[in-house]
């Protein structure tokens, strides 16, 4: 009998899964979230758009307001911090946060290393935008891992390129022979262990999550064909029109994603979407942070 | 035997794992007309208790399945599935399907950090691995309901009738006996007397 805190850590990921994490940035965004169906909240100051308009260095959110944000709802609340900004992560174990993004979103603080995530007893999701990455930060600890695409354009296209790229090296490592896979590691970057899981199990250790451009039922439901297990909407929707009907439409998106009528009837009078930056037209990738 | 399972959001695929390796069919109920399919059994899966209880009712699926069940269909849930079963919660005014004489606490061993697993006795079956993940537990039963599991002195699993509700996830782990003595012990019961 033991308290093997990785794996409880990664069960808590399997509860989220078929349903929408929502970026908010005060205790009213988050009940209304919560209302709208998230399964899930990000607390943080500004959602990614912003901090793409603000530029400068963008750090962990003041304790104060996360609190807040967890008083405020009954569904877990997570929040970021910045990549290998071991102090930052400390903190918000230390306020109880129940899962930690260490995220490209905000400036790196190490560019070299992560965290060693293993540290911690609080979970942590990582963003990756293929195998290789998806399976050192699961090495290092993370619990969870989600696409990057391209947090705060409302365009999703670097999030299909990441998960069309995870899935297709995913069947590739599966159909390789057992004596390919210690080569294939090596190439990846990763550990024998985790190339020889993935090989067995066709899917990644963890669950593995959409984020990064996601604005419509549409975009959600697109994710999940490609084979996301849930979905992460960050700025699409308290940058829209209509936050909460835009939420609900994009709940229900991710339960039904395949019925092509009901998504149609979602996407129904939403009113405007988050105006949208093309990936040609902005300057930070935020999506090379952190390999 | 055929067993649905609701699929509106968290970890139905797991429950679906686990059916499979006992050797019951199962299948996804995700709108109204999934319930046109013949079943003999439901399980409400872990996820999200406002998520389901929300969907449950935008996408129609409410008054069929309180019906089913208040008409005997028998039911398994764990862990949000509790919570959707219980008449009463005590730290949450919202209530759901509200079919089964239990009081239900909400994120009982508090957030993430408070998730646990232990090893227990459930009903007559010893050493029954429980995976609690921000669960809740059961402060109080009704007449008729019996209580099948604790721990530390709180009430973990009970069943009233063909109602069945677990606190951790019997899912999550490899043991299948929790799932076998649903279906040996409720659904294929039912299934004789009708």
């Amino acid at each position: 009998m033991e308290n093997n805190r990785f794996e409880l850590n990664k069960n808590l990921a399997q509860m989220l899964k078929g349903g929408v994490i929502m970026d908010v940035t005060t205790p009213e965004q988050a009940k209304i979230a919560e209302a709208a169906g998230a399964c899930a909240v990000m607390a943080l100051e500004r959602i990614p758009a912003d901090i793409r308009a603000a530029g400068g260095v963008s750090r962990m959110s003041d304790p104060k307001m996360i609190k807040g944000i967890q008083n405020a709802v009954s569904i877990p609340v997570m929040a970021k911090c910045r990549i290998g900004h071991i102090a930052e992560a400390q903190i918000l174990q230390a306020i109880e946060i129940d899962y930690i993004d260490e995220s490209e979103v905000l400036s790196p603080a190490d560019d070299r290393y992560h965290i060693d995530k293993t540290a911690f007893n609080v979970p942590f999701v990582c963003g990756a935008k293929d195998l290789g990455e998806a399976l050192r930060r699961i090495n290092e600890g993370a619990a969870m891992i989600r696409t990057k695409g391209e947090p705060g354009t409302g365009d999703v296209v670097q999030a299909v390129r990441h998960m069309r790229m995870m899935q297709s090296e995913i069947r590739r490592l599966a159909s390789m022979s057992e004596d390919e896979l210690f080569d294939a590691a090596k190439e990846l970057q990763v550990p024998y262990d985790l190339a020889l899981y993935v090989h067995k199990n066709k899917k990644l250790p963890v669950v593995n999550f959409a984020a990064g451009g996601v604005a419509t039922p549409a975009d959600a439901a697109l994710m999940m064909q490609l084979g996301a297990e849930g979905v992460f909407v960050g700025s699409g929707i308290f940058k829209s029109g209509n936050p909460e009907k835009r939420a609900a439409a994009i709940v229900k998106a991710v339960t039904n994603y395949t019925d092509a009528k009901m998504l149609a009837e979602l996407s129904e009078d939403l009113g405007e979407a988050m105006v949208g930056i093309n990936e040609q037209e902005i300057e930070l990738l935020m999506a090379e942070r952190g390999k | 035997m055929n067993i649905g399972v609701l699929a509106l959001q968290g970890a139905f695929e797991e429950h679906r794992q686990m059916l499979s390796r006992l050797g019951a069919d199962s299948f996804e109920i995700r709108q109204e007309r999934d319930l046109n399919a013949d079943f003999d059994g439901l399980i409400i899966p872990g996820g999200e208790s406002t998520v389901q209880g929300k969907l449950l009712r935008e996408l129609n699926l409410f008054d069929k399945i309180k019906e089913l069940i208040t008409d005997g269909l028998p039911v398994f849930g764990t862990c949000a599935g509790l919570i959707l079963l219980a008449k009463k919660t005590e730290n949450d005014s919202r209530t759901h399907l509200a079919v089964m004489d239990i009081t239900a606490v909400r994120n009982a061993y508090g957030r993430q950090l408070g998730s646990f697993y232990t090893e227990e006795t459930f009903g007559e079956l010893e050493k029954v691995p429980m995976t609690f993940i921000r669960a809740p537990y059961i402060s109080e039963v009704g007449a008729g309901v019996q209580i099948l599991a604790r721990v530390g002195g709180n009430i973990v699993a009970a069943r009233q009738g063909n109602r069945l509700v677990t606190a951790f996830h019997p899912e999550l782990n490899k043991d299948v006996r929790v799932h076998k003595f649903f279906l040996e012990n409720i659904v294929k019961s039912r299934a004789a007397q009708s």
